[in-house]
This record gives structure tokens, sequence and C-alpha cells, in this order.
């Protein structure tokens, strides 16, 4: 095989490549960090608006009576009172204690369940649908099991919360796991990852998108199923948002009720945006998955 | 007697200087009594430092094959020996689309077990050999096409294998970018005295880049036919002599695309010729 190369015609092809190279690679359009934070909020400050808009009409229109139908501005001055004179605050840090410590148990139970089934066939095939059929029960459905073993105490309440969220997340990391592309884990194996290297370098980094979706999930679930085991379960010597809602129930108390309400939304809000929605925008940036020209 | 015993020398030599080496390697797929032959008792072999491409047309089991060198896939049967654990690059750069590019090269050292304090600068020397020195904080979906097959290139060169495994990695890209590349991969192979064999349906690119080109039949596979290509290099993919090797594989090919028509034969009622030079 007779190889000969003049000196230019290697320098000719770096030059070739580098021209190519600077016309391929794609131009992201430039957004200022101003536009952008703009764009993401006036439409929550728009919804805000249409949505104290329509209550207020309803209110105008008398569809119930003042006291069943407070004004958003009765219920928003509420809320600061609440905040500032009331125990709104207090509730709502011992319900978000519940809400974490909750959660994080259901993370570690459901990360482990959900790389086991991942990995082994004979347990996917065993519990495999089990899981979603267990994610699927409505959680309110354990409390009674729950309070007879443990009573009408926090832990009745917190095995609920890890019940109503594990299935969710280990079902994320199965999906996670079973959506990667044949052709990285073959990528991976030709490269000579093996065993433990292989599920380090390759499988979990692969299977991330899916478990941050189980996690966001499982948050949702988490919430919802603890706001229902603190209605159930009334513990009423600590103050916490669902004890507030059966008070203010009990004591006809709707601008109250109201406000807690608003304020159960407003958490929910703030910990999806502050936490899991910034999680699930990183890692869609990184993969290369946000359409900058859309 | 020490006739004997000189060519058993030269033979078990040959043996050894070969960088792949099958034979009669047999692959089945689907179920008992019904089952296609992918590969049927083929053999070939590469010596070191060649440059050898594979041309067939679908279902000849070339993507099988690579896939049971490589060590993705076992074999029915037959046996496949190979110098070290060969590189292979797919059609799809098949970069991970977590990792820079830099990253995507720096982790194959990292499975290979190279200290830290070496992988920077081998990242580096990489990433220079496929021209790419700059573009390696970015992440795949911020390269082209072209550049991604090239991080691919530079990731199979970390592995520092003899064998270099190549399954149509041009066939996604645009020509002009595929030129390029041509040119590229025979630089690399010369500079880096590596062995390849390379994959195509593209009979001019096969005969461009090729030392030899072996026409494999589909359903079953086996190699029918081999071309050795002795023009001069540098060639260029556009250039008479190309084209008239090209045009002897094509025919070769086409004829057994033919035997799988409704005449059923060769397609002797077409007029082609029944045997051609370099048929095996």
């Amino acid at each position: 095989m007779a190889t000969t190369r003049t000196p230019d015609a290697g320098d000719i092809l770096d030059v070739e490549l580098a021209g190519i190279d600077a016309l391929d690679v794609p131009i992201a359009p430039a957004s200022t960090r101003g536009r952008r934070l703009w764009s993401a909020t006036w439409p929550k400050v728009a919804a805000t608006g249409l949505f104290f808009f329509v209550w207020q009409t309803l209110v105008w229109l008398k569809l119930k009576p003042a006291y069943a139908l407070p004004a958003p501005a009765t219920v928003i001055h509420r809320f600061f009172t609440d905040i500032t004179k009331g125990n709104l605050l207090d509730a709502t840090a011992t319900t978000l204690h519940r809400a974490g410590m909750g959660f994080g148990v259901a993370v570690l139970i459901g990360s482990v369940i959900g790389i086991a089934v991942a990995r082994s066939r004979i347990l996917r095939a065993a519990i495999g649908s089990m899981i979603t059929g267990l994610q699927t029960m409505p959680t309110i459905a354990w409390f009674p099991l729950t309070i007879l073993y443990f009573g009408l105490t926090e832990k009745a309440i917190l095995v609920v919360v890890v019940l109503g969220a594990a299935p969710s997340i280990a079902n994320g990391i199965i999906s996670g796991v079973d959506h990667i592309p044949p052709l990285q884990l073959r990528a991976g194996r030709v490269l000579g990852a093996r065993g433990l290297s292989f599920y380090r370098h390759v499988v979990i980094p692969a299977s991330l998108p899916g478990f941050v979706a189980g996690l966001k999930q499982g948050w949702a679930f988490a919430w919802r199923s603890l706001m229902a085991g603190e209605l159930l379960v009334v513990i009423a010597a600590k103050p916490s948002l669902g004890v507030q809602l059966e008070f203010n129930r009990q004591a006809n108390d709707y601008p109250s009720l109201m406000a807690t309400m608003l304020m159960i939304l407003i958490v929910g809000i703030v910990v999806d945006a502050l936490f899991f929605g910034r999680l699930e925008h990183a890692i869609r940036n990184r993969w290369g998955l946000i359409d900058t020209a859309a | 007697m020490t006739n004997t015993i000189s060519t058993e020398i030269t033979e078990v030599t040959k043996l050894v200087e070969k960088a792949v080496n099958i034979s009669e390697v047999s692959k089945v797929y689907g179920p008992a009594g019904a089952h296609t032959f992918a590969l049927d008792r083929i053999s070939l072999d590469v010596d070191k430092g060649e440059f050898v491409c594979l041309v067939g047309a679908s279902g000849c089991g070339k993507t099988t094959l690579l896939n049971l060198i490589a060590g993705l896939d076992r074999a029915g049967g037959g046996e496949i020996s190979v110098e070290g654990r060969p590189a292979l690059l797919f059609q799809d750069a098949g970069l991970f689309p977590w990792l820079t590019a830099e990253k995507n090269v720096d982790l194959a050292l990292r499975l290979r077990k190279v200290p830290k304090a070496q992988r920077s600068k081998r990242v580096a020397e990489l990433l220079h050999t496929v021209r790419l020195d700059g573009f390696g904080d970015r992440r795949p979906h911020e390269l082209s096409g072209g550049m991604r097959q090239r991080v691919a290139l530079a990731r199979a060169l970390a592995q520092e294998t003899q064998v270099l495994l190549m399954d149509e990695p041009f066939g996604a890209l645009d020509a002009i970018t595929r030129d390029l590349l041509h040119d590229e991969i025979e630089r690399v192979w010369t500079e880096a005295g590596i062995t390849v064999l390379f994959v195509t349906h593209n009979v001019r690119e096969a005969v461009r880049l090729g030392d030899r080109v072996l026409v494999l039949s589909s359903r079953p596979g086996r190699v029918v036919a081999e071309f050795p290509v002795d023009i001069a290099r540098p060639r260029r993919l556009e250039s008479p002599e190309v084209a008239a090797v090209a045009s002897e594989v094509t025919e070769r090919l086409r004829k057994e695309v033919r035997r799988h028509g409704p005449s059923g034969s060769d397609g002797a009622a077409f007029g082609g010729a029944q045997s051609r030079a370099g048929d095996i």
C-alpha cells in the first residue's frame, strides 16, 4: 500500500475540516437574561390575575352567601394576618418537616426497590406490576390499617406518605433504565465497561431523566397523601396545615380556611419551582433536549 | 524434516500476524426448526495494518459479524480470534449525551484505568488527532453529525487497540463531510498503524478506502468474492481507477441481489456473465 502524501495535502485537509466545523455548528439564538426572566414571569402574573378576577366575579354574582365565599381581598388579608398573628407559619413548618422526612424515606426505599427490579428479571416478573398497582392505589385506603397498627400518631401519617411516594420513585427508576437507548449500552460495553463500572458510568447517568420524573411524581403523591393524613389523623397538639383546615372548618372560619388552602398551593408551587422544576430543566439542558429555536 | 518444520513455523508466524481471524463462523436467528442463517460458516482474515472493506446488500449479516468480532454477541459455531479488544464505530456516533466531547473520550481512558494525571494530556492529543481542538467542552447535541463521528473516532482510538471495526460510520453524513472524513480516516489509519475492518453498502466508498474489498452474500452471509485494490494512495472517490474497480464490485453485488429475485438463479436470463474474476 503506497502512501504518498504531499506536505500540503494534510494542511489542506485541516483547513477544510476547520471550514465545515465553522459552518456546521448550530448557532443558538441569543436571549438576554432579562428577556428570559420576563417570558417566564408574565404568564404566571397574567394567570394569577385572571384567577383572582374570575373569583371576584363569582363573589359579585353572589352565587354563595358571603360567609361561604369570601372575596379575594378578604382571604389575602386574612392570609397575612394568620402569618403574622396566627400560627400559619408554624403549621407550614410542621407539615413541610413531615413531608421532607416522608419523601426522604420514600426516595431511599423506592430507589433500592427500583434498582433491584430493574436489574433482576425474576424480581421484575414477580413484583413489577404490583409496584404499578400500589402506585395507582389511593393512599387514603391505607389509613384504617395504619391507624390500627400505629394509632393516631405521626407514624401512621408517615407510613402512608412513604407508601404513596415510593412506588412512583421505583417506577421512575425502572422506566429510566428501560428507556436507555440500546446504542448507548452497546457503546459502553464496547468501551470495556463491566459490572459496577457499567452501572456507574452508563446505566445510572443514562437513567437519570426517568429517575427525576419519578421523583417529581413521588413528591406530588407524598404531598397529597400528607394532606389526607393530616386531615384524618388529627394531632391537635401540633399545628399543621391539615389541622388548620380541620379547625377552620369546625369553627366555620372560611376566610382562614381559604388562606390555609392558599398556603398549601403556594408551598406546592414553590417546591416545584425551586427544586423539581430546576432539576428537570438542568437535566433537559444537559441532554440537549431544549429546543432553543422554539 | 527441516523443510516441514520451517513450513510449520512460517504458517504459525502467518497466523500470529493476522489481526482478525474468523473461521467457519455461523450465527442463527429465529426459533428452532424455522431459523435463518445470518452467517453460515463464514471465514475471513485480516492482516495487521490492513484496511479491509466488507460490502453487501441488506441482510448479509455485516453488522452481526462486527458484533461477533467485538464480543457483543456470541457465535453459534466456529472460531473468532482478534488481537486485543476491538474498538467499534457505529453509524450513529453513540456518544453519551450527558458528557462533553472531552469527557466522552476521557471515559474510554478511565475504563482502562489510566491515571488521572495522564488522562487530560491524552484526551487533548486525541482531540487534536481528529482536529477538534477547542470543541472539547461541547456536548454532543452542540456538535454536527460529522463532528460527533470524529469524537467517536477519538474515543475509539483512546482504547489503544490494534483493531478498529467500523459499521457504516459515514452513512448518515452529507457528501462533503463524508469525503473529508474519508481523508481523515485514511490519515489516522496510516499514522496509528491500526487494522481497520470497514463495513459499508457504498461500493465507491469501499474501493476508495480499502486494501481489499470483500463481497458478502445475503442470507446466509458468506464471503463470495474478493477484490484487491492496488490503486496508489491517496485516492479520490471520483477517479477513473476507483470507478473501474467499483463497477466490478457493484456488478458482483448486483448478481448477488438478483439471486434472491423471482428467477431464483443468478439472473442468467438477464444475460449476466456466469462467473467473474474475484469469485470464490
